[in-house]
């Protein structure tokens, strides 16, 4: 799974690298752009995310130790709070998609029509839905994997002596975290003051 | 496998920190850094990121129990990922043609 994982690590290392060179260049549009988000919501979800890789840790122990019930209980509570993660992205991306902030879909920023303010906006709005998106569709693809999870510890599966599958969708979901952990203060505290 | 079992006491105690630093992180870019120096907002928000990131690989992900194999690896992914950036930056650093 580390291994994965560090093809994971430079998967996204790619979208990070292109945000770079771009808030590099356009830093003033960047900043704007990134005073648009809403604060509350992303930091909302970041305790939110840090939340469930504590569940899911203890969800790995549970198992260590042997108690069953609970190593479904904490993977429940994991996947309950990814969910709510994906949940107030939602509401995220529909408030940019009433304000015309998605790319492509009839983008203008803030009511002007400057060719350059809007261009260098949409590039912060392009990495935007890009980087989360693709950050989302880790979320689902590991909350699909918790299901699964859930499914064999409801079973019983899980020992102190068998845990393996709880460990390495617990290092998936930890590496998941980090991304955001990088994402949240990038696209959302670029300038708040 | 022999595997070191991390207290939950720890996980707590890790997650508490982690909140702490996200906190800091959300006032910092309330604060013009960039008034001390160029740049500093944005290399305080990368150091606190790294320090939460590290707290994360450490322990929820024992990376800090694991063996030296396991280590290796870790330090192998994030090492790849250095060499993509520091070598595309540093061309895109040392252009002398408008980067637009």
């Amino acid at each position: 799974m580390w291994i994965f994982l560090a093809t994971e690590i430079l998967f996204f290392g790619g979208l990070f690298l292109t945000y770079t060179i771009n808030r590099h260049t356009y830093a003033p549009m960047f900043a704007e752009a990134s005073r648009t988000l809403d604060l509350k919501l992303g930091g909302f979800n970041t305790v939110v995310l840090i939340g469930s890789s504590l569940t899911m840790a203890m969800a790995v122990w549970s198992a260590q130790v042997g108690k069953k019930k609970l190593v479904t209980l904490f993977l429940i509570l994991t996947l309950l709070l990814g969910c709510v993660f994906l949940g107030v992205k939602a509401i995220e991306y529909k408030q940019k998609f009433d304000e015309n902030h998605v790319p492509g879909l009839n983008f203008q920023f803030e009511k002007n029509s400057d060719q350059a303010i809007n261009a260098h906006a949409q590039l912060f709005f392009s990495l935007y839905f890009g980087m989360t998106g693709l950050h989302a569709l880790h979320m689902v693809i590991g909350a699909g994997l918790l299901v699964w999870l859930i499914k064999q510890s409801i079973a019983g599966r899980f020992t102190p002596q068998y845990n393996t599958p709880v460990e390495n969708v617990g290092l998936y979901w930890h590496f998941v975290d980090i991304v955001w952990i990088y994402l949240f203060p990038l696209l959302y505290l670029i300038d708040r003051h | 496998m022999s595997e070191h079992i991390v207290s939950p006491k720890l996980y707590l105690l890790i997650f508490v920190v982690l909140m702490v630093l996200t906190g800091t992180t959300v006032y910092a870019a309330t604060v013009d850094l960039n008034q001390y120096y160029r740049g500093l907002n944005v290399i305080v928000a990368l150091v606190i990121a790294t320090c939460k990131a590290l707290l994360v690989v450490l322990f929820f992900m024992h990376a800090y129990y694991s063996s030296k194999r396991t280590q290796l690896i870790i330090f192998a992914g994030v090492f790849w990922l250095a060499i993509m950036l520091s070598l595309t930056l540093g061309d895109y650093a040392s252009r002398s043609w408008d980067v637009r």
